[in-house]
């Protein structure tokens, strides 16, 4: 074995602290089961900023407009439980390879141009489907949602219960999943090649990697685990609306990615639980001017310099 | 028909006016700023509440507009924007967003969430006709001023020291800063008349385009647009893209309006498609 192979297999291993939070995700199910509706929300939000690590931390896309597919999953599922047949696994499925297409169909606008007209083409796709949710209201239900989903039992035998324990056994099922399947998938050579493709897009082409090819693939793939967020929102919480596919949304999921940290999957499980729990505290406290406080957030994060957030000893001490 | 040009013609060169700053910041400085519908909200916020708190007439309010975010964006850009230059484009983004957000907090912590309404003079009010076009007085008005400030702005990039200076800045602001030109006092200029522009179209706009809290998150894309499809590199590039969206979405808006905003956007995500360094965009260019 090279010292290469070495080196990689050392980098892919698993960390006792993977395995922890692993066991807190699941502990947390059957210890907490009054706040199992909250922590549903925390993990659909960590999928969802999941999803969007693979494009932006791993391969350096900035996305405007994430929520596209997560409110294709939501959509989908929804329409799919209501006209087609209520079993919500299938339904999962239905939703995951809808938005997988969708993403491979956007993901040929992303290859050209800058920075600039990623995040307008980004942004302009989420308007589309905003604009076409709210028109096609015969099929959609418009801006009042799509109502009468009826979701039925998880493996026929489960109902989803208002307590939300079904609901948030399913999601973790999902995130766990999608969470083993993306770190597959980051250590393997296709996730070095997006890493290399990060740094250098010029570089990594003129050693031979063919960098569309792989920026499709992890469009894809990313939009499929955005489309699986939608799908659990909307077949936990038997609704989908408009406001799946808002800017807020997008922006949101960015924020909590940055407050977790990008390029090492775990950020959008940790910016999750950070972000819901400030949420509530600001919220409880103030409700209506919870924007500001994001906002106010966000730019102080920035100038602070974002890279220090998860790096507390970093805070103080002299500047080099 | 005709009338629907002029309306289009219109609405284009207020997004003219409204983006030509954001077009400045993006080709002077590579900033993402996604507030630029922040300063535009303001101009419009200062022109509402002079008019109808104040009783300060309309002509008077339009430079009040521009006076006020200009010393806003003087303000904001030393001592908060001037730290984002450097750094990676999702930083600007994240930043600026926030900045929306607050901006779109704070002023419905203020003012309140309800929409403003402008009480026009009676002046601008009604429509007349040219050979049976009917044509808005308001629009015809805004036609003018804006027309006006494009001219005026293209002088002085064209024919002013300042101009050169800012060109050559924009060409390269290392060299520019090595043959003695105080970049960091152009960028403040450049930047406080670019907020300037937006808080006077903000102004200009509350009628025509509707003033309420959301205002910056609802058009930010609509500016994005001429931005990026125009290029930065010119100014007739955004005012042709500026023309192009606004004759698009009166038009489509008008002819098929179950298809609302989509013609736009699909408009814009085709022209990237085939041109991502937008329609005008000098060849070669180095960015």
């Amino acid at each position: 074995m090279t010292a290469v192979t070495q080196g990689l297999r050392a980098h892919a291993s698993w960390r006792w602290w993977e395995f922890a939070l692993l066991a807190v995700l699941l502990v947390s199910w059957l210890l907490l089961p009054s706040h199992a509706l909250l922590l549903n929300e925390v993990a659909i939000l960590a999928l969802f900023a999941l999803s969007l690590d693979l494009i932006l931390g791993y391969a350096g896309v900035v996305s405007l407009g994430h929520a596209a597919f997560f409110g294709i999953g939501a959509y989908s599922a929804a329409l799919f439980a209501k006209l087609v047949m209520p079993d919500p696994l299938v339904g999962m499925a239905v939703a995951v390879a809808t938005a997988a297409a969708f993403g491979a169909l956007c993901s040929v606008l992303i290859l050209r141009g800058t920075d600039l007209t990623r995040l307008m083409v980004t942004l302009g796709v989420a308007s589309i489907l905003y604009e076409l949710a709210n028109k096609l209201d015969w099929l959609t239900g418009g801006a009042d949602g799509l109502q009468g989903v009826v979701i039925g039992p998880l493996l026929g035998q489960f109902e989803f219960d208002l307590g939300g324990r079904t609901a948030y056994a399913y999601t973790l099922a999902v995130l766990i999943a999608c969470l083993l399947l993306a770190r597959k998938l980051v250590h393997s050579p296709f996730g070095y090649a997006l890493q290399a493709l990060r740094d250098n897009r010029l570089r990594a082409g003129s050693i031979g990697l063919s960098v569309n090819l792989r920026l499709v693939a992890v469009y894809t793939v990313a939009a499929a685990i955005a489309g699986a967020a939608g799908a659990l929102l909307a077949q936990t919480s038997g609704f989908a609306s408009l406001d799946v596919f808002e800017f807020h949304r997008s922006a949101e999921v960015m924020l909590v990615l940055v407050i977790g940290g990008t390029g090492y999957l775990y950020g959008g499980i940790f910016g999750a639980i950070v972000f819901k729990l400030l949420h509530d505290l600001v919220s409880a406290w103030t409700p209506q001017y919870w924007n500001f406080w994001l906002g106010l957030f966000l730019v102080v994060l920035v100038l602070v310099g974002r890279e220090k957030l998860m790096r507390p000893w970093t805070w103080f001490g002299a500047k080099r | 028909m005709l009338t629907l040009l002029f309306d289009g013609i219109a609405y284009g060169m207020l997004m003219f006016v409204l983006a030509v700053g954001l077009a400045v910041t993006l080709g002077l400085m590579n900033f993402i700023n996604l507030a630029h519908g922040a300063f535009a909200m303001a101009g419009g916020y200062i022109t509402v509440l002079a008019m109808n708190r104040l009783g300060v007439p309309f002509l008077l309010c339009l430079p009040l507009a521009f006076v006020g975010t200009a010393l806003l964006g003087a303000l904001l850009e030393p001592t908060l924007y001037r730290r984002m230059y450097a750094k990676p484009h999702l930083d600007q983004v994240l930043f600026s967003i926030g900045l929306v957000f607050m901006a779109v907090a704070g002023v419905d912590y203020f003012v309140g969430s309800m929409q403003q309404n402008i009480q026009l003079p009676e002046w601008l009010k009604g429509r007349f006709d040219i050979a049976w076009v009917g044509i808005g007085k308001y629009r015809s008005f805004i036609i003018v001023v804006c027309g006006v400030l494009t001219v005026v702005l293209q002088w002085v990039l064209a024919n002013t020291r300042f101009g050169s200076q800012l060109r050559a800045s924009v060409d390269d602001p290392r060299v520019a800063g090595g043959l003695g030109l105080n970049v960091n006092r152009i960028f403040l200029l450049t930047f406080a008349v670019g907020s300037g522009l937006a808080g006077l179209g903000g102004a200009l706009g509350a009628e025509v385009l509707g003033l309420d809290p959301t205002f910056p998150l609802k058009f930010m894309i609509y500016f994005l647009i001429v931005v990026s499809v125009g290029g930065t590199t010119t100014l007739t590039g955004p005012l042709l893209a500026a023309l192009l969206l606004g004759i698009a979405d009166v038009a489509g808006k008008y002819y098929v309006p179950k298809l609302g905003a989509f013609i736009v956007y699909t408009l814009m995500i085709v022209i990237l498609l085939i041109r991502p360094q937008g329609l005008f965009a000098r060849a070669g260019g180095g960015k």
